[in-house]
């Protein structure tokens, strides 16, 4: 059993981008071995509305029992605890949230009450910390990538607040998890797609560091190929036990409030 | 087979205490990934006693020495690049043929001066009478200068090598950062003898098969440069895009066609 608990739908705006529509994300989870992903809708990381995705991407995702929606929540416009409502009644695995594209302050007050928000509907919240290299932006893609001090204020906002963080690199990884306590620590679970394997081993790194039950599995595809998460992980000595937890068993420890 | 035409190694007199065991690691992870040749270079002192992209030549002869080192240490495993600085002509020649005579195949051009510099042209016209390719460091579209390296893009690449169309380019990491639908524009439909190499962190949706359409599979080298977990990736991605045919010419082939015969195994 694998999910990517990072996925994507729908159009980019800064490049055309091969494999947004939902049947050539089925596909390439079918060439990787995926049997779950927890998709978001790519067009609204954009939208001054960004809810307004999230009929499409229940639409999408209901037609296939593999893809999980992650609803976008926008905490600065009215109506948005309905939002979080309705993800958590259609099931929703998470919500997610990215501030810095939409003109929020990433730890402002909206944020910390959408985090308490969460925490009370018992959904994780999701968090990108950025969708492409910076090097290589759009000269007009100019949101800024998420601060590492936001996360670490948004997991102290209530002690039920879970945020998975996708899209992270190892220095602010191991900036968030040991600027927090054991038990924050705990409520912080990161994706694997933006950690670099060898020879500079920082997944491995990590392993031995943040531990194996913080690490969850996810691709950022259709924007990056899927294979490099799981190239990451065969270039690993993990145990069996290591390897589920990463691929599918820390995704639903992030789900179990 | 498999070729990595982008690789780097450390030595002791670089700022990283760990460099045995990022040397190990990559040597380790091409095991796993079945690399048959890691085809490296090491710049200098990596910035310990001068500028990694602006090192000094007794910085380079050190580094150069250490790849050579390497190489005698791992000779089924590791060829090298002998790592020049154009600023310094007369010993950039000399570093060239040194390392060469020591079993070096190519020449790696960091970025210590523009890919269009005239200071270019006695380097490259000394890779066409030895038949070494250069492979050339490139920041994929250069909107603005970047600290601590004279970067150069596609088009300077193209440029000098319009001027010497019998030397083979290598336009490094396509995936290294930075617009590589810029360097593809600028190679789609020229310079035949720029080669690009797959190399770099980045693995974009639609990055490879822009790389195919841009230049073919005969001008796809691959290689991983400081993520070989990226790098294998694009290679598993390539075997569901490519025709196994294809795919050897991208994974091993076409290095052999443009290193000098009997570099590789194979040869």
């Amino acid at each position: 059993m694998r999910v990517d608990v990072n996925a994507l739908l729908g159009a980019y705006p800064w490049r055309r981008v091969p494999g947004s529509s939902p049947e050539a994300l089925r596909a390439a989870m079918d060439r990787t071995g995926i049997d779950e992903a927890w998709v978001s809708h790519l067009p609204s990381f954009f939208w001054r509305a960004p809810e307004e995705g999230n009929a499409w991407l229940y639409e999408a995702t209901g037609r296939d029992r593999r893809l999980k929606p992650i609803p976008a929540v926008h905490p600065g416009r009215k109506g948005w605890e309905e939002t979080i409502g309705e993800a958590a009644d259609r099931g929703a695995p998470a919500v997610r949230c990215d501030p810095t594209y939409y003109g929020l302050d990433p730890a402002g007050a909206e944020m910390r009450v959408l985090a308490a928000a969460c925490a009370a509907a018992r959904l994780p919240l999701v968090l990108a910390v950025r969708l492409e290299d910076g090097r290589q932006r759009h000269p007009n893609d100019t949101a800024p990538e998420l601060p590492a001090a936001a996360v670490r204020a948004l997991i102290r906002t209530d002690d039920d607040v879970r945020i998975i963080v996708t899209h992270a690199d190892r220095g602010l990884i191991e900036e968030v998890h040991f600027g927090s306590t054991p038990e924050e620590a705990a409520r912080l679970w990161w994706d694997i797609s933006w950690i670099w394997g060898p020879p500079e081993d920082h997944l491995e790194t990590l392993l031995a560091t943040v531990g194996v039950e913080q690490l969850v599995f996810g691709t950022g595809q259709p924007l990056r190929i899927p294979e490099i998460s799981l190239a990451k992980l065969d270039l690993l000595d993990l145990t069996p036990q290591q390897r589920a937890a990463i691929e599918v068993g820390n995704a639903r420890a992030a789900l179990a409030f | 087979m498999l070729i990595d035409v982008h690789a780097h190694f450390y030595h002791d007199r670089t700022p990283r205490a760990d460099w045995r065991e990022r040397n190990a690691s990559r040597l380790r992870a091409g095991e796993r990934m079945g690399v048959t040749i890691h085809v490296a270079s090491v710049l200098g002192t990596w910035g310990r006693t001068s500028p990694v992209y602006f090192p000094s030549p007794p910085d380079l002869q050190y580094g150069n020495d250490a790849l050579l080192a390497l190489e005698r240490a791992h000779p089924d495993r590791i060829r090298g690049y002998v790592t020049v600085n154009p600023n310094f002509t007369a010993h950039a020649l000399g570093e060239i043929d040194r390392c060469r005579a020591a079993g070096m195949i190519g020449i790696k051009l960091a970025a210590s001066r523009r890919a269009n510099d005239p200071l270019l042209d006695p380097i490259c016209e000394l890779a066409r009478e030895r038949g070494l390719p250069v492979l050339h460091h490139v920041w994929q579209h250069r909107r603005r200068d970047w600290p601590g390296q004279e970067a150069s893009d596609a088009p300077e690449l193209c440029a000098l090598a319009e001027r010497h169309p019998d030397v083979r380019f290598i336009l490094a990491h396509i995936g290294g950062g930075g617009d590589w639908q810029h360097s593809l524009a600028a190679l789609r439909g020229g310079t035949p003898n720029v080669l690009l190499d797959l190399s770099g962190s980045g693995a974009d949706g639609g990055m490879l098969e822009g790389c195919v359409e841009a230049v073919g599979v005969e001008r796809l080298l691959w290689g991983s440069d400081l993520t070989m977990d990226t790098g294998w990736a694009k290679l598993r991605y390539l075997a569901h895009l490519l025709r196994g045919p294809e795919l050897e010419q991208v994974s091993w082939k076409n290095a052999a066609r443009i290193f000098p015969r009997g570099a590789f195994p194979s040869d």
